[in-house]
């Protein structure tokens, strides 16, 4: 099997195209990631000037903080809930239409529409939504008083940003699911269906171990994205309180960072950040793609 | 005929052109603000008065969204040297762009630059926040308010009194009374920290950093854990808990001036500059009027705070540039300029001259505009003290909101006050030394 391998000699051409490429890459990612490294370990004024090298310090302040492992551990509990719940309301949505239920044509163009909507938006519909004295959710008050209030209680307010967080992402999630389902040759839960099969059973035993590729994909994106790309929901519904209730740690680089102006500290918190969704994406792909068979 | 028109639009097209070098051989300048909504579009209606006001300069005045941006972008724009002439930057922002190396400052600029200014028309509780631990300006003072009291009048008639509370002790039998008649939010509070703590502690002339509130030096400690504010906090929760006050936030559903407005909560401390948002936006009817915050009794009462926005010069800019800035300055300073910004916002008159003249054109005895002194009687109650002149702590944006999530848990029932006013005092004080590490070898002017 020494199979002719085809290569292409003129690298000098091939680099002047993949060029406008790199430089983007680096410009916008190796670029900034390199100062930020440099900045972590300096305290840089905000205008510029004589940094001074502290060493370790920045990271020492950042370790050190008890709220800090705080934002980490409601960092990881956002992001495992709001994957979870974004994926499986996605899934089920998809199993719906790719069934062809009632209206599906419909469904099936309508339901990608809130990946369109800025996190912003959707930040400012949640908060009004689920406003405690004047929303529509607040109907649940007037039954049972106190019951729901995420500007007080800060498990309503985790609730709160992962559901807001969670809506995005289904749309996003149930094309890839759609997508994935629909190129299943249909001969295979066909005939499953003549050999007696329920729907259930053709869903637990052919659709969604062919679906393992689109499903570990999804996760590595999904997780990724609640990490780093939450502050905007994080912002407008509850600015990460009440008291420091929904603090994220992306939500914490941008309030020291930009707000607070100590670029050195947010700088040291965004390395963390990285190093953290790096080595949770290495964890799946060295344990958990192994189980995943590409058909 | 066809010629006689080619040649008319031809006339036409040079006249536009010449119109077009016109508008571009006056020497223009970048001026960037912060304020959006209503009050972006007032920024931007002042640059157009001066542009219209003179052929010589031309403001090219951009909003930045939010002050916070305002602040950042300059930042972001001076270290890639595309920053603007003049900037607005809010109260907080002014401890960093004095230790900035980036600006220009207002005092040495105005010589430079033979301004007409007169540094003692400012009132002297707005010259105080933006001067110098020597008194220096190095800033231009430009949209200014102060923290009053709103209260509903009629709610009060309902219990038999018409006078708003000058003590907080009559405030809260006021505001048991007010629940006795069948009112379920006497009081709105939010967590900002800027009533119910700056302004708190200056009219108690309390301090709320040693070191004169920063002013003397980078090497200041937060003492709020002392004094009245500990003592208001506790009055807060218990009033909280007793159902006399509640918490408004964007979060519950309503601010503190929309629960005023819509008439749901009776009363509430907010700036001067939402007298416009609730005349406009108040449920009709609204019987409402504006007081001085009360004190506490036995304590005597200072002047409140400024709180608002100044105008920094930037450095690195040409000296055309700087002459346009210059008669931009001078152009908002003019007594009529100072006169227009209250009439088109909540904002107070900056200098003495102007507020004389518009309290003697009856500026004040109008319907619309009644209450508005009230205002410049609390910032001008007592020359500053040492308490009272301002605050000046490094990176205080962060913590405010240290206080601020620190007052949430408070209030929440999760600590207590003296352990949460503990916790917010140590935690803002790492922030201190870190600041203080950070621009080593620099000094406050």
């Amino acid at each position: 099997m020494t199979g002719k391998r085809v290569t292409f000699s003129n690298t000098w051409l091939a680099g002047l195209l993949i060029a406008p490429q790199l430089i983007l890459v680096f410009t916008f990612f190796y670029w900034p990631a390199g100062e930020a490294l440099y900045w972590s370990f300096t305290l840089e004024p905000p205008f510029g000037g004589e940094n001074q090298w502290v060493g370790w310090q920045n990271f020492k302040t950042v370790f050190e903080d008890p709220l800090y492992w705080n934002s980490v551990r409601i960092s990881v509990i956002f992001a495992l809930c709001s994957t979870a719940l974004a994926m499986g309301i996605a899934l089920i949505l998809a199993t719906f239409v790719d069934r062809q239920l009632p209206g599906y044509q419909a469904y099936r163009f309508m339901y990608f529409w809130p990946y369109a909507v800025a996190a912003p938006a959707v930040g400012l519909a949640f908060r009004f939504i689920f406003a405690p004295d004047a929303g529509f959710v607040s109907a649940l008050n007037q039954w049972y008083p106190g019951i729901w209030n995420p500007a007080r209680d800060g498990v309503d307010a985790v609730i709160l940003i992962t559901l807001a967080n969670a809506w995005s992402m289904v749309a996003y999630n149930f094309i890839f699911f759609l997508a994935g389902l629909q190129s299943i040759p249909r001969s295979l839960t066909e005939a499953a269906a003549m050999d007696g099969s329920g729907v259930l059973r053709r869903m637990a035993d052919i659709q969604f171990p062919l679906l393992a590729p689109t499903f570990f994909f999804l996760v590595v994106i999904n997780l990724t994205d609640s990490f780093v790309n939450s502050f905007g929901i994080v912002d407008i519904t509850t600015a990460g309180g009440p008291a420091r209730a929904t603090d994220l740690m992306v939500y914490k680089i941008y309030s020291d960072g930009f707000k607070g102006k100590d670029y050195s500290l947010a700088a040291a918190q965004s390395l963390v950040l990285m190093l953290l969704v790096v080595s949770l994406t290495f964890i799946q792909f060295r344990f958990v793609e192994r189980r995943v068979h590409y058909t | 005929m066809a010629i006689k028109s080619f040649g008319i639009a031809a006339l036409a097209l040079a006249a536009t052109i010449g119109a077009a070098q016109a508008q571009t051989s006056r020497v223009k300048f970048e001026y960037w603000y912060g304020l959006t909504g209503q009050l972006g579009e007032v920024m931007a209606e002042h640059c157009k008065r001066f542009n219209e006001s003179q052929p010589k300069f031309e403001a090219v005045c951009v909003g930045q969204g939010g002050y916070d941006r305002a602040e950042q972008n300059t930042i972001a724009a001076f270290r890639a040297r595309q920053h603007p002439t003049i900037v607005q930057i809010y109260d907080a922002g002014t401890v960093n762009f004095m230790l900035s190396q980036a600006t220009y400052n207002a005092v040495q600029f105005a010589r430079d630059f033979k301004m007409k200014i007169d540094w003692n028309d400012y009132f002297p509780g707005i010259r105080s926040y933006y001067a110098t631990s020597k008194g220096e300006m190095w800033s231009f003072p430009y949209n200014s308010s102060s923290a009053v009291m709103y209260w509903n009048r009629a709610e009060w008639a309902k219990i038999g009194r018409t006078t708003p509370p000058a003590t907080w002790e009559q405030f809260e039998r006021d505001m048991r009374a007010l629940k006795a008649a069948g009112h379920s939010c006497a009081y709105a509070f939010d967590f900002d920290t800027w009533q119910s703590m700056e302004q708190l502690s200056a009219i108690h002339n309390q301090p709320i950093a040693t070191m004169g509130n920063g002013y003397e030096g980078l090497g200041a400690e937060l003492v709020i854990n002392q004094g009245v504010f500990p003592r208001h906090v506790a009055n807060l929760k218990k009033w909280q808990d007793e159902g006399l006050a509640r918490v408004q936030t964007a979060q519950t559903g309503k601010t503190i001036v929309q629960a005023f407005a819509d008439g749901t909560c009776a009363s509430m401390l907010s700036s001067i500059a939402n007298h416009g948002v609730v005349g406009d936006t108040g449920r009709p009817g609204l019987d409402w009027d504006v007081a001085m915050i009360p004190v506490y009794e036995g304590f005597s009462r200072h002047n409140s705070l400024v709180g608002g926005a100044s105008l920094w010069v930037m450095a690195n800019k040409s000296k055309e540039e700087y002459e346009a800035a210059a008669a931009f300055l001078d152009f908002v300073l003019t007594p009529a300029e100072v006169k227009w910004m209250p009439n088109v916002t909540g904002y107070i008159p900056i200098t003495v001259p102007a507020f004389n003249q518009m309290r003697d054109e009856g500026f004040y005895a109008q319907p619309k505009f009644k209450g508005r002194e009230v205002a410049m009687q609390s910032l001008t109650f007592t020359p500053p003290t040492k308490n009272t002149s301002g605050i000046r702590l490094g990176n205080f944006t962060s913590i405010r909101s240290e206080v601020r999530s620190e007052l949430e848990a408070i209030m929440n029932g999760q600590k207590t006050v003296e352990v949460g006013l503990n916790d917010a005092v140590a935690r803002s004080n790492q922030i201190l030394r870190r600041f203080e590490q950070t621009f080593r070898g620099r000094t406050l002017p």
